[in-house]
């Protein structure tokens, strides 16, 4: 288990208060002075070093997303934009960063738009989380009043400005550019990359998106220095990580631990074990819904980072670990998870917003046992007809769940629907559109 | 996506107060100028507020003239955005997070005690006009399931008999705490706690 004395977050459950002065009792804002006067280059450099890679999902180095900023600022002014809009099912980490540790995010808040050269910062917070998003303004208030932001922030010599701007229920702004147009006041529907937001983001200027975790960690990382970041995991997978494991345990909870703990230890350890025994385990989600299950026999030794995940065929994601038991449905489970994404689809790609309904559908037949043998091949084909043709990630997250399920419990699903395809024989109907399926050896 | 159409019947009219209408000029100043147009989703919640929780399509319009920007750009913002209520929802708007981590831990119990206490279906005002409930998606207190939204607050860890006394308190008038309804710290593992004990028991 990490000692305490390496957990970034020592307030995370709220044992402190999230004010300044007891925030600075944790070492918050002490130096930050002596941080940024040794250089952006430094700064970049050093987080480079540390290898610190995005909490938001997808994993990117973030000294390296840094570094994509222009050197020098030209006509057009710089911006950072906290991604704060924690919408996967399984994740609520973020939150407790927003309401418990606000300093930690402010002052790499700070941090980042120095190293970036942004004075202005806009910190993207899901409108649902509207009370703890006060609990944020009210920290940023307080730091306004002691000049850590504003003019001349915390004696830096940098300017910066951080506004609040909240969303209104779209899981897709989490998605980058899908924040910066709902930053904008659009829908929120993707943009197509490139450019990247790091040359063309907010107004068309050159904008560094990080996830509000990422950011929170920054100051700590350029304290305690990176060779100390990076001793923590493994290689590539390196420091801490809030892990938030819900579902079926006995204890529920967010727990910052070590990269690449083996999931074992974080449920029996912290989550108090699996309800009914570990045997009763069926399936693990490892890093919110988007990421495919993982059965029993690979929880056993799988260790929870990046590269492991993938490994198995999943990802990290944003470490919401989800526990599913032997008492669940695990067909059911995941044809909600299914309605969530044709729920959340921004309709702007016909693939995803088409196929997202259509996987649900299929799936609640299918946990009712009303589906057919040929939908069970038919639905592996529509997954793979959405991964990879849609503007963004969405099309992936919507479908991988499903292809974790076909890959792990195909068999479930066959045994119990084995009705007969409604066209038996292989007739060469000239308006049926997809003849191709019916060309297979099962229909 | 889902399917959102704005109420029947509409009011006449509508403007800012005076106390939304420095809340509006405040939150335009947070943007460049010129860029006026990214105030849009703070003044659809501020019109929600002041307007019983919902938005009328006149809202929409004072809205489009304010920023100065097409009508057509904010009814797209607000049919696109699901808490932009563009029908009455009383003034208790209860929604129910049935999402996979919440449902696996009982949230059918949660829609159950809606539909006895509240109306039979969703989005149907319960007989006095004063309170209204809908299933949504993942709320984010995933480690705090299963668990519902009343207008701004958390009501976490609930289960059956929880819910049907909040649902009590509120039809009566009253702003049950919102919170963990079993009594544990925040998201802290409850009873079980291995970490930064030192501060816990400082």
């Amino acid at each position: 288990m990490l000692k305490d004395q390496d957990r970034i977050f020592q307030n995370l459950y709220n044992d402190k208060g999230s004010d300044v002065s007891s925030s600075q009792e944790r070492g918050d804002w002490v130096n930050t002075k002596e941080i940024t006067d040794k250089g952006r280059d430094w700064i970049i450099n050093e987080i480079k070093e540390s290898q610190l890679r995005g909490r938001g999902g997808a994993g990117f180095p973030t000294g390296l997303k840094w570094s994509f900023a222009p050197k020098e600022v030209g006509s057009r002014p710089h911006y950072l934009v906290i991604n704060g809009d924690e919408s996967e099912p399984g994740t609520c980490k973020d939150r407790d960063i927003l309401r418990f540790e606000p300093h930690k995010l402010i002052e790499g808040c700070l941090i980042a738009s120095y190293a970036v050269q942004a004075h202005v910062c806009y910190i993207y917070i899901r409108g649902e989380y509207f009370v703890d998003g006060q609990k944020l303004q009210a920290a940023i208030d307080e730091a306004y009043e002691k000049k850590l932001l504003g003019k001349n922030a915390a004696g830096t010599g940098w300017d910066l400005d951080i506004y609040i701007h909240y969303g209104a229920g779209a899981y897709i702004c989490g998605e980058e550019t899908a924040l910066l147009e709902s930053l904008e006041g659009k829908k929120g529907q993707p943009r197509l990359k490139p450019p990247f937001p790091a040359l063309i983001g907010l107004y068309g200027c050159p904008t560094i998106i990080n996830n509000v975790e990422t950011i929170a960690v920054v100051p700590t990382i350029l304290r305690r220095g990176a060779k100390w970041f990076a001793s923590l995991g493994r290689e590539k997978n390196t420091g801490t990580k809030i892990f938030c494991i819900s579902g079926n345990v006995n204890n529920p909870c967010n727990v910052e631990e070590e990269m690449s703990i083996p999931l074992k230890e974080l449920i029996e350890v912290h989550a108090g074990g699996v309800i009914g025994g570990w045997e009763n385990l069926q399936a693990v989600i490892p890093g919110g819904s988007s990421m495919p299950l993982i059965p029993k026999e690979r929880c056993e030794t799988l260790k929870m980072d990046f590269d492991a995940c993938v490994e198995e065929k999943s990802g990290l994601g944003t470490a919401g670990i989800v526990v599913i038991n032997k008492d669940q449905d695990i067909i059911k489970c995941m044809a909600r998870i299914a309605r969530f994404y044709k729920h959340e689809s921004c309709g702007q790609c016909t693939p995803c917003r088409e196929g997202s309904g259509w996987m649900w559908r299929m799936l609640e037949r299918m946990a009712k046992g009303d589906a057919t043998k040929d939908e069970v091949d038919m639905l592996g084909d529509v997954t793979n007809q959405i991964a990879g043709h849609t503007i963004c990630a969405f099309g992936e997250g919507s479908s991988w769940p499903v292809q974790g399920l076909l890959r792990h419990f195909k068999k479930e699903i066959e045994k119990r629907n084995n009705l007969d395809p409604i066209v038996q024989k292989k007739n060469n109907i000239p308006y049926l559109v997809d003849q191709h399926l019916l060309d297979k050896k099962n229909a | 996506m889902s399917l959102r159409r704005p109420a029947k019947e509409q009011p006449e009219s509508f403007e800012f107060n005076a106390s939304s209408l420095e809340a509006a000029n405040a939150i335009v100043a947070k943007y460049p100028e010129g860029k006026q147009q990214s105030a849009v989703m703070a003044l659809l919640y501020i019109a929600q507020k002041q307007n019983n929780n919902w938005i009328p399509l006149v809202a929409m319009k004072y809205i489009a003239k304010f920023l100065d920007m097409p009508y057509i750009k904010v009814y797209e913002v607000a049919t696109f955005y699901t808490m932009y209520n563009l029908a009455p929802v009383g003034k208790y708007f209860v929604q129910v997070c049935t999402t996979t981590p919440c449902m696996i831990r009982g949230a059918n119990q949660l829609v159950e005690a809606c539909k006895k206490k509240i109306s039979e279906n969703e989005c149907e005002l319960s007989n006095d006009k004063s309170c209204s409930w809908m299933e949504v998606e993942c709320l984010g207190a995933c480690v705090n399931a299963p668990m519902m939204q009343i207008n701004d607050d958390y009501y976490e860890d609930l289960d059956k008999q929880k819910t049907l006394d909040i649902l009590d308190k509120i039809l009566n008038g009253e702003t049950p705490k919102p919170g963990s309804y079993r009594g544990r710290v925040n998201n802290e593992p409850e009873n079980n706690r291995k970490t930064l004990m030192d501060l816990k028991n400082a």
